[in-house]
Protein backbone atom coordinates (compact mmCIF):
# COMPACT_ATOMS: atom_id res chain seq x y z
CA UNK A 1 0.00 0.00 0.00
CA UNK A 2 1.33 3.11 -0.95
CA UNK A 3 0.02 7.06 0.18
CA UNK A 4 -2.72 7.23 -1.53
CA UNK A 5 -3.21 10.94 -0.13
CA UNK A 6 -4.55 14.01 -2.91
CA UNK A 7 -2.14 16.10 -4.36
CA UNK A 8 -3.69 18.70 -6.36
CA UNK A 9 -2.17 21.36 -8.13
CA UNK A 10 -3.31 24.61 -9.30
CA UNK A 11 -2.01 26.90 -11.52
CA UNK A 12 -2.30 30.71 -10.56
CA UNK A 13 -1.45 34.44 -11.64
CA UNK A 14 1.08 36.18 -9.91
CA UNK A 15 -1.44 39.03 -9.42
CA UNK A 16 -4.17 35.97 -7.71
CA UNK A 17 -1.08 34.47 -5.41
CA UNK A 18 -1.81 36.68 -2.35
CA UNK A 19 -5.67 35.85 -2.76
CA UNK A 20 -5.14 32.53 -2.88
CA UNK A 21 -2.78 31.85 0.25
CA UNK A 22 -5.04 34.31 2.40
CA UNK A 23 -8.01 31.48 1.12
CA UNK A 24 -5.99 28.50 1.95
CA UNK A 25 -5.06 30.32 5.47
CA UNK A 26 -8.14 30.74 6.16
CA UNK A 27 -8.83 26.93 5.54
CA UNK A 28 -6.77 25.69 7.94
CA UNK A 29 -4.12 24.22 5.72
CA UNK A 30 0.01 24.47 6.82
CA UNK A 31 2.77 25.58 4.61
CA UNK A 32 4.95 22.99 3.61
CA UNK A 33 6.85 24.71 1.31
CA UNK A 34 8.14 26.90 -1.58
CA UNK A 35 10.06 24.78 -4.25
CA UNK A 36 11.46 26.64 -7.87
CA UNK A 37 12.19 24.81 -11.01
CA UNK A 38 14.27 26.38 -13.41
CA UNK A 39 12.21 25.42 -17.26
CA UNK A 40 13.66 26.49 -20.45
CA UNK A 41 13.29 29.73 -20.19
CA UNK A 42 11.07 30.56 -16.97
CA UNK A 43 10.39 29.65 -13.64
CA UNK A 44 7.51 27.11 -12.07
CA UNK A 45 7.33 27.81 -8.18
CA UNK A 46 5.17 25.40 -6.33
CA UNK A 47 3.71 26.91 -3.15
CA UNK A 48 2.85 23.43 -1.05
CA UNK A 49 0.34 23.81 1.98
CA UNK A 50 -1.30 20.50 3.55
CA UNK A 51 -4.24 19.88 5.33
CA UNK A 52 -4.66 16.68 7.07
CA UNK A 53 -2.00 14.84 4.46
CA UNK A 54 -4.11 15.86 1.66
CA UNK A 55 -1.84 18.78 -0.48
CA UNK A 56 -2.50 21.81 -2.46
CA UNK A 57 -0.10 23.35 -4.83
CA UNK A 58 -0.80 26.55 -6.04
CA UNK A 59 1.75 26.86 -9.33
CA UNK A 60 3.46 30.54 -10.40
CA UNK A 61 5.01 30.47 -14.03
CA UNK A 62 7.50 33.64 -13.98
CA UNK A 63 10.26 34.65 -16.24
CA UNK A 64 13.87 35.20 -14.87
CA UNK A 65 13.96 39.18 -13.65
CA UNK A 66 9.81 39.23 -12.66
CA UNK A 67 9.00 40.12 -9.22
CA UNK A 68 6.73 38.26 -7.14
CA UNK A 69 4.99 39.26 -3.63
CA UNK A 70 5.97 37.76 -0.86
CA UNK A 71 3.03 35.58 1.29
CA UNK A 72 5.46 36.05 4.74
CA UNK A 73 2.63 38.50 6.12
CA UNK A 74 0.18 35.57 5.70
CA UNK A 75 2.57 32.30 6.87
CA UNK A 76 5.68 34.13 8.92
CA UNK A 77 8.01 30.71 8.22
CA UNK A 78 7.85 31.88 4.61
CA UNK A 79 10.49 33.96 4.58
CA UNK A 80 13.08 30.58 4.59
CA UNK A 81 11.92 29.42 1.41
CA UNK A 82 11.74 33.00 -0.20
CA UNK A 83 15.17 33.89 0.82
CA UNK A 84 16.01 30.66 -0.96
CA UNK A 85 14.29 31.53 -4.42
CA UNK A 86 16.35 34.74 -4.37
CA UNK A 87 19.52 33.27 -3.02
CA UNK A 88 19.59 30.50 -5.61
CA UNK A 89 17.59 30.91 -8.03
CA UNK A 90 17.72 35.08 -8.22
CA UNK A 91 14.04 35.89 -7.99
CA UNK A 92 13.14 38.29 -6.31
CA UNK A 93 10.45 38.77 -3.43
CA UNK A 94 9.16 41.64 -2.66
CA UNK A 95 8.52 42.54 0.93
CA UNK A 96 9.63 39.40 2.73
CA UNK A 97 9.16 39.81 6.79
CA UNK A 98 12.93 38.92 6.71
CA UNK A 99 14.90 40.05 4.35
CA UNK A 100 18.35 38.40 4.32
CA UNK A 101 19.10 40.45 1.25
CA UNK A 102 21.39 37.78 -0.63
CA UNK A 103 22.95 36.44 2.73
CA UNK A 104 20.71 33.71 3.70
CA UNK A 105 22.54 30.92 1.79
CA UNK A 106 26.21 31.53 1.98
CA UNK A 107 27.38 30.19 -1.39
CA UNK A 108 30.24 30.78 -3.44
CA UNK A 109 28.62 31.66 -6.53
CA UNK A 110 25.62 33.86 -6.63
CA UNK A 111 22.65 32.46 -7.73
CA UNK A 112 23.77 29.22 -8.40
CA UNK A 113 20.50 27.54 -9.84
CA UNK A 114 19.17 30.46 -11.99
CA UNK A 115 18.18 29.55 -15.39
CA UNK A 116 20.03 32.61 -16.40
CA UNK A 117 23.38 31.36 -15.98
CA UNK A 118 24.90 28.33 -18.37
CA UNK A 119 24.94 24.71 -16.56
CA UNK A 120 27.40 22.56 -15.94
CA UNK A 121 30.86 23.42 -14.59
CA UNK A 122 30.73 26.92 -16.22
CA UNK A 123 31.02 29.70 -13.93
CA UNK A 124 28.63 32.08 -12.65
CA UNK A 125 27.63 34.90 -15.08
CA UNK A 126 25.59 36.47 -12.50
CA UNK A 127 28.68 37.43 -10.51
CA UNK B 1 17.34 50.16 28.72
CA UNK B 2 20.28 47.48 28.53
CA UNK B 3 22.50 48.18 25.62
CA UNK B 4 21.69 45.57 22.78
CA UNK B 5 25.06 43.61 21.44
CA UNK B 6 25.72 41.19 18.31
CA UNK B 7 26.71 37.61 19.61
CA UNK B 8 27.69 34.93 16.34
CA UNK B 9 26.76 31.74 17.73
CA UNK B 10 28.51 29.37 14.81
CA UNK B 11 28.51 28.47 12.02
CA UNK B 12 31.41 26.52 14.13
CA UNK B 13 30.36 25.78 17.91
CA UNK B 14 30.90 22.90 20.12
CA UNK B 15 27.52 21.55 19.91
CA UNK B 16 27.12 21.57 16.09
CA UNK B 17 28.89 19.02 14.39
CA UNK B 18 27.65 21.03 11.47
CA UNK B 19 28.11 24.79 10.03
CA UNK B 20 25.08 26.83 10.76
CA UNK B 21 25.26 30.61 11.85
CA UNK B 22 22.83 32.17 14.09
CA UNK B 23 23.43 36.01 14.62
CA UNK B 24 22.33 36.58 18.63
CA UNK B 25 21.14 39.84 19.94
CA UNK B 26 20.95 39.84 23.42
CA UNK B 27 20.23 42.32 26.78
CA UNK B 28 23.19 41.34 29.11
CA UNK B 29 22.28 37.79 28.86
CA UNK B 30 19.10 37.57 27.00
CA UNK B 31 18.14 36.94 23.97
CA UNK B 32 15.59 39.23 21.92
CA UNK B 33 16.71 38.30 18.52
CA UNK B 34 18.11 35.62 16.35
CA UNK B 35 19.12 36.07 12.60
CA UNK B 36 20.42 32.57 11.42
CA UNK B 37 22.04 32.02 7.83
CA UNK B 38 23.12 28.63 5.79
CA UNK B 39 24.47 27.61 3.15
CA UNK B 40 28.31 27.33 3.83
CA UNK B 41 28.37 23.72 2.66
CA UNK B 42 24.97 23.27 -0.25
CA UNK B 43 26.21 21.53 -2.78
CA UNK B 44 23.12 21.20 -5.29
CA UNK B 45 22.92 18.01 -5.00
CA UNK B 46 19.45 18.74 -6.90
CA UNK B 47 21.14 19.13 -9.61
CA UNK B 48 22.95 16.11 -10.18
CA UNK B 49 19.24 14.68 -11.35
CA UNK B 50 20.06 16.23 -14.44
CA UNK B 51 23.44 14.16 -14.73
CA UNK B 52 22.80 11.42 -13.29
CA UNK B 53 20.09 8.31 -14.64
CA UNK B 54 16.94 7.92 -12.34
CA UNK B 55 17.93 4.96 -10.66
CA UNK B 56 21.64 6.13 -9.72
CA UNK B 57 20.36 8.80 -8.34
CA UNK B 58 19.35 6.85 -5.23
CA UNK B 59 22.75 6.95 -4.62
CA UNK B 60 22.80 10.44 -4.56
CA UNK B 61 19.75 10.78 -2.54
CA UNK B 62 21.47 8.70 -0.01
CA UNK B 63 24.16 11.09 0.64
CA UNK B 64 21.93 14.36 1.28
CA UNK B 65 22.55 12.92 5.03
CA UNK B 66 24.44 10.93 6.96
CA UNK B 67 21.70 10.50 9.60
CA UNK B 68 18.39 10.09 7.38
CA UNK B 69 20.30 8.43 4.11
CA UNK B 70 17.69 5.50 4.08
CA UNK B 71 14.72 8.09 4.77
CA UNK B 72 15.87 9.89 1.37
CA UNK B 73 16.48 6.89 -0.47
CA UNK B 74 12.84 5.48 0.21
CA UNK B 75 11.24 9.04 -0.48
CA UNK B 76 13.12 9.08 -3.60
CA UNK B 77 12.44 5.27 -4.61
CA UNK B 78 8.52 5.87 -3.46
CA UNK B 79 8.08 9.05 -5.96
CA UNK B 80 9.45 7.44 -8.83
CA UNK B 81 7.35 4.35 -8.23
CA UNK B 82 4.38 6.30 -8.30
CA UNK B 83 5.60 8.47 -11.22
CA UNK B 84 5.85 5.41 -12.81
CA UNK B 85 3.11 3.27 -11.48
CA UNK B 86 5.41 0.58 -10.23
CA UNK B 87 3.86 -1.55 -7.22
CA UNK B 88 6.55 -2.55 -5.26
CA UNK B 89 6.33 -6.49 -3.11
CA UNK B 90 4.64 -6.53 -0.24
CA UNK B 91 7.90 -8.13 1.34
CA UNK B 92 10.20 -5.21 -0.27
CA UNK B 93 7.53 -2.36 1.49
CA UNK B 94 8.35 -4.57 5.34
CA UNK B 95 11.91 -4.16 4.54
CA UNK B 96 11.53 -0.65 3.51
CA UNK B 97 9.83 -0.30 7.33
CA UNK B 98 12.22 -2.52 9.41
CA UNK B 99 15.25 -0.28 8.16
CA UNK B 100 13.63 3.07 7.71
CA UNK B 101 12.64 2.63 11.76
CA UNK B 102 15.96 1.27 12.72
CA UNK B 103 17.15 4.53 10.52
CA UNK B 104 14.88 6.29 13.20
CA UNK B 105 15.96 4.52 16.64
CA UNK B 106 19.79 5.14 15.80
CA UNK B 107 19.03 8.82 14.60
CA UNK B 108 17.16 9.65 17.84
CA UNK B 109 19.77 7.69 20.05
CA UNK B 110 22.04 10.16 18.12
CA UNK B 111 20.20 13.20 19.11
CA UNK B 112 19.52 11.76 22.59
CA UNK B 113 23.21 11.47 23.11
CA UNK B 114 24.37 15.13 21.65
CA UNK B 115 21.29 16.63 23.98
CA UNK B 116 23.24 15.17 26.80
CA UNK B 117 26.30 16.42 25.90
CA UNK B 118 25.07 19.55 25.35
CA UNK B 119 23.75 19.46 28.85
CA UNK B 120 26.73 18.70 30.10
CA UNK B 121 25.18 14.92 31.28
CA UNK B 122 28.08 13.31 30.00
CA UNK B 123 27.24 9.05 31.11
CA UNK B 124 23.75 9.41 29.66
CA UNK B 125 25.62 11.25 26.42
CA UNK B 126 27.95 7.68 26.21
CA UNK B 127 25.32 5.74 27.06
CA UNK B 128 22.80 6.83 24.18
CA UNK B 129 25.94 6.33 21.64
CA UNK B 130 26.17 2.70 23.11
CA UNK B 131 22.52 1.74 22.45
CA UNK B 132 22.97 3.28 19.29
CA UNK B 133 25.78 1.37 18.86
CA UNK B 134 23.54 -1.89 18.68
CA UNK B 135 21.24 -0.32 16.36
CA UNK B 136 24.68 -0.09 13.86
CA UNK B 137 25.49 -3.32 14.14
CA UNK B 138 22.02 -4.75 13.00
CA UNK B 139 21.98 -2.02 9.95
CA UNK B 140 25.95 -3.81 9.16
CA UNK B 141 24.20 -6.91 9.69
CA UNK B 142 21.27 -6.89 7.59
CA UNK B 143 22.61 -4.19 4.61
CA UNK B 144 26.30 -4.57 4.84
CA UNK B 145 26.78 -0.83 5.80
CA UNK B 146 26.14 1.32 9.02
CA UNK B 147 24.83 4.31 7.91
CA UNK B 148 24.85 4.06 4.04
CA UNK B 149 23.00 0.93 3.62
CA UNK B 150 22.27 1.59 -0.76
CA UNK B 151 19.31 -1.53 0.10
CA UNK B 152 16.15 0.62 -1.17
CA UNK B 153 16.17 0.88 -5.12
CA UNK B 154 13.49 1.94 -7.77
CA UNK B 155 11.00 -1.17 -7.67
CA UNK B 156 11.53 -2.47 -4.41
CA UNK B 157 14.98 -3.48 -2.17
CA UNK B 158 18.55 -5.07 -3.50
CA UNK B 159 18.68 -7.37 -0.14
CA UNK B 160 16.99 -9.42 1.91
CA UNK B 161 16.58 -10.32 5.25
CA UNK B 162 16.53 -14.02 6.09
CA UNK B 163 14.39 -15.81 8.60
CA UNK B 164 17.12 -16.14 10.91
CA UNK B 165 18.51 -13.19 10.94
CA UNK B 166 14.53 -11.83 11.47
CA UNK B 167 14.23 -14.07 14.66
CA UNK B 168 18.00 -12.69 15.89
CA UNK B 169 16.75 -9.21 15.32
CA UNK B 170 12.97 -10.06 16.94
CA UNK B 171 14.76 -11.80 20.46
CA UNK B 172 17.84 -8.49 20.51
CA UNK B 173 14.45 -6.03 20.47
CA UNK B 174 13.41 -7.22 24.01
CA UNK B 175 16.57 -6.34 26.32
CA UNK B 176 16.97 -3.48 23.69
CA UNK B 177 13.71 -2.35 24.63
CA UNK B 178 13.82 -2.58 28.26
CA UNK B 179 17.60 -0.58 27.97
CA UNK B 180 16.04 2.03 25.55
CA UNK B 181 13.22 2.25 28.73
CA UNK B 182 15.78 2.92 31.48
CA UNK B 183 17.34 5.38 29.06
CA UNK B 184 14.25 7.01 28.40
CA UNK B 185 13.34 6.51 32.29
CA UNK B 186 16.68 9.39 32.85
CA UNK B 187 15.35 11.89 30.34
CA UNK B 188 11.71 11.79 31.25
CA UNK B 189 12.37 12.01 34.82
CA UNK B 190 15.60 12.82 35.91
CA UNK B 191 15.01 16.04 37.90
CA UNK B 192 17.99 17.91 36.57
CA UNK B 193 17.23 17.11 33.45
CA UNK B 194 13.75 18.16 33.85
CA UNK B 195 14.79 21.74 35.64
CA UNK B 196 17.21 21.86 32.36
CA UNK B 197 14.52 21.73 29.73
CA UNK B 198 10.91 22.42 30.90
CA UNK B 199 9.89 25.85 30.03
CA UNK B 200 12.51 26.36 27.91
CA UNK B 201 12.02 27.33 24.23
CA UNK B 202 8.34 27.16 24.03
CA UNK B 203 6.53 27.44 21.00
CA UNK B 204 2.40 26.88 21.11
CA UNK B 205 0.46 24.78 18.90
CA UNK B 206 -0.76 27.22 16.56
CA UNK B 207 2.56 28.55 16.35
CA UNK B 208 4.30 25.13 15.82
CA UNK B 209 1.22 24.64 12.90
CA UNK B 210 1.52 28.06 11.49
CA UNK B 211 4.86 28.30 10.99
CA UNK B 212 4.75 25.42 8.87
CA UNK B 213 7.28 23.39 11.85
CA UNK B 214 8.08 19.14 11.47
CA UNK B 215 8.53 16.19 13.23
CA UNK B 216 8.93 16.19 17.27
CA UNK B 217 8.97 20.03 16.88
CA UNK B 218 5.76 20.26 15.55
CA UNK B 219 4.33 17.32 17.64
CA UNK B 220 5.96 18.18 20.66
CA UNK B 221 3.50 21.33 20.43
CA UNK B 222 0.86 19.18 20.19
CA UNK B 223 0.08 18.63 16.31
CA UNK B 224 -0.65 15.08 15.24
CA UNK B 225 0.93 14.86 12.30
CA UNK B 226 3.12 12.13 11.39
CA UNK B 227 3.24 10.85 7.59
CA UNK B 228 3.52 7.39 8.50
CA UNK B 229 -0.20 7.68 9.25
CA UNK B 230 -0.95 8.29 5.57
CA UNK B 231 0.07 4.19 5.20
CA UNK B 232 3.26 3.82 3.00
CA UNK B 233 5.80 1.25 2.92
CA UNK B 234 4.05 -1.13 5.26
CA UNK B 235 2.98 1.62 7.67
CA UNK B 236 -0.17 1.18 6.57
CA UNK B 237 -1.03 -2.64 7.37
CA UNK B 238 1.19 -2.48 10.76
CA UNK B 239 -1.03 0.69 11.90
CA UNK B 240 0.89 4.04 13.20
CA UNK B 241 -0.46 6.85 15.72
CA UNK B 242 1.78 9.87 16.09
CA UNK B 243 3.03 10.35 19.72
CA UNK B 244 2.55 14.05 20.56
CA UNK B 245 3.61 16.18 23.57
CA UNK B 246 1.80 19.67 24.54
CA UNK B 247 4.49 21.38 26.12
CA UNK B 248 5.68 22.79 23.34
CA UNK B 249 8.99 22.99 25.19
CA UNK B 250 12.86 21.76 25.00
CA UNK B 251 11.26 18.58 27.20
CA UNK B 252 8.05 18.23 25.20
CA UNK B 253 10.54 17.81 21.99
CA UNK B 254 12.96 15.36 23.68
CA UNK B 255 9.88 12.95 25.32
CA UNK B 256 8.38 13.04 21.89
CA UNK B 257 11.80 11.05 20.30
CA UNK B 258 12.08 8.96 23.51
CA UNK B 259 8.73 8.12 23.03
CA UNK B 260 9.03 7.67 19.36
CA UNK B 261 12.36 4.78 20.41
CA UNK B 262 9.43 2.73 21.88
CA UNK B 263 7.23 3.55 18.63
CA UNK B 264 9.98 2.27 16.48
CA UNK B 265 10.96 -0.83 18.45
CA UNK B 266 7.35 -2.10 18.40
CA UNK B 267 6.87 -1.04 14.46
CA UNK B 268 9.97 -3.42 13.96
CA UNK B 269 8.61 -6.23 16.63
CA UNK B 270 5.08 -6.24 14.67
CA UNK B 271 6.78 -5.92 11.07
CA UNK B 272 8.92 -8.86 11.67
CA UNK B 273 6.47 -11.26 12.84
CA UNK B 274 3.78 -10.24 9.90
CA UNK B 275 6.48 -9.88 6.91
CA UNK B 276 5.09 -12.21 4.07
CA UNK B 277 7.14 -14.57 1.84
CA UNK B 278 7.70 -13.55 -1.67
CA UNK B 279 10.02 -11.29 -3.95
CA UNK B 280 11.63 -8.36 -2.88
CA UNK B 281 11.71 -6.41 -6.18
CA UNK B 282 10.17 -6.13 -9.89
CA UNK B 283 11.51 -5.18 -13.10
CA UNK B 284 11.78 -1.66 -14.02
CA UNK B 285 10.91 -0.77 -17.08
CA UNK B 286 10.67 2.41 -19.22
CA UNK B 287 11.88 6.33 -17.98
CA UNK B 288 9.24 8.59 -15.60
CA UNK B 289 7.38 11.16 -17.03
CA UNK B 290 5.39 12.81 -14.77
CA UNK B 291 5.80 14.56 -11.14
CA UNK B 292 4.99 13.67 -8.02
CA UNK B 293 5.76 15.70 -4.55
CA UNK B 294 6.62 12.21 -2.44
CA UNK B 295 6.86 12.56 1.32
CA UNK B 296 8.20 10.09 4.15
CA UNK B 297 8.28 10.96 8.25
CA UNK B 298 12.44 11.69 8.67
CA UNK B 299 13.44 11.22 12.20
CA UNK B 300 13.55 15.17 12.16
CA UNK B 301 10.38 15.47 9.98
CA UNK B 302 8.47 15.58 6.71
CA UNK B 303 11.13 15.44 4.49
CA UNK B 304 9.68 16.17 0.81
CA UNK B 305 11.17 15.19 -2.96
CA UNK B 306 9.69 17.16 -5.56
CA UNK B 307 10.22 14.63 -8.47
CA UNK B 308 9.33 16.16 -12.51
CA UNK B 309 10.34 13.62 -14.81
CA UNK B 310 10.00 14.69 -18.68
CA UNK B 311 10.09 10.98 -19.97
CA UNK B 312 14.14 10.73 -20.50
CA UNK B 313 16.33 8.62 -18.39
CA UNK B 314 17.14 12.27 -16.50
CA UNK B 315 14.61 13.67 -14.22
CA UNK B 316 14.43 17.33 -14.90
CA UNK B 317 14.16 18.50 -11.89
CA UNK B 318 13.84 17.43 -8.10
CA UNK B 319 13.70 19.56 -5.28
CA UNK B 320 14.22 18.62 -1.91
CA UNK B 321 12.42 20.13 1.29
CA UNK B 322 14.13 19.08 4.31
CA UNK B 323 12.86 19.49 7.95
CA UNK B 324 15.19 21.33 9.59
CA UNK B 325 15.10 24.13 6.73
CA UNK B 326 10.95 23.98 7.41
CA UNK B 327 11.82 24.02 11.61
CA UNK B 328 14.40 27.10 10.88
CA UNK B 329 11.08 29.73 11.48
CA UNK B 330 9.88 28.21 14.84
CA UNK B 331 13.85 28.46 15.88
CA UNK B 332 13.90 31.97 15.40
CA UNK B 333 10.51 32.29 17.64
CA UNK B 334 11.74 29.80 19.99
CA UNK B 335 15.26 31.56 20.95
CA UNK B 336 13.73 35.14 22.19
CA UNK B 337 13.62 34.92 25.76
CA UNK B 338 16.19 32.61 26.53
CA UNK B 339 18.93 33.21 28.09
CA UNK B 340 22.64 32.65 26.23
CA UNK B 341 23.99 29.78 28.11
CA UNK B 342 20.52 28.22 27.09
CA UNK B 343 20.88 28.67 23.62
CA UNK B 344 22.49 25.41 22.59
CA UNK B 345 19.51 23.34 23.81
CA UNK B 346 17.30 25.64 22.53
CA UNK B 347 19.11 25.18 18.89
CA UNK B 348 19.61 20.68 19.66
CA UNK B 349 15.80 20.79 20.56
CA UNK B 350 15.12 21.10 16.56
CA UNK B 351 17.52 18.48 15.74
CA UNK B 352 19.38 20.56 13.36
CA UNK B 353 20.41 18.83 10.51
CA UNK B 354 22.25 20.87 8.49
CA UNK B 355 23.60 18.00 5.87
CA UNK B 356 20.02 17.84 4.89
CA UNK B 357 19.44 21.36 4.92
CA UNK B 358 22.70 21.69 2.58
CA UNK B 359 21.76 19.07 -0.33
Amino acid sequence: MSDKKEQIIREIAPGDLLREVEALNAGGYRIVQIGCTGMESVYEINYTFDKDYDLVNLRLTVEPGAEIPSISGIYWGAFVYENELHDLFGITVTDINIDFKGTFYRTAEKYPLSITRSGGDDSCQNV
Amino acid sequence: MPERIVVPFGPQHPVLPEPIHIDLVLEDELVVDAVPSIGYIHRGLEQLVQKREYPEYVYVAERICGICSFMHALCYCQGIEHIMGIEVPDRSRYLRTIWAEYSRLHSHLLWLGLFADGMGFENLFMRSWQLRERVLDVSEDTTGGRIIQSTCKVGGVRRDIGQEMLDKMHRGLDIFEEECRDLGNVFLNDETVKYRLQGLGVISKEEAYALGSAGPTLRGSGVASDQRETGYAAYGELGYKAVVETAGDCYARCAVRVRELYSSIDIIRRAIEEIPEGPIDVKVRGTPDGEYFSRVEQPRGEVVHYLLGNGTKHLARARIRTPTLANVPALVKMLPGAQLADVPIVVLSIDPCISCTER
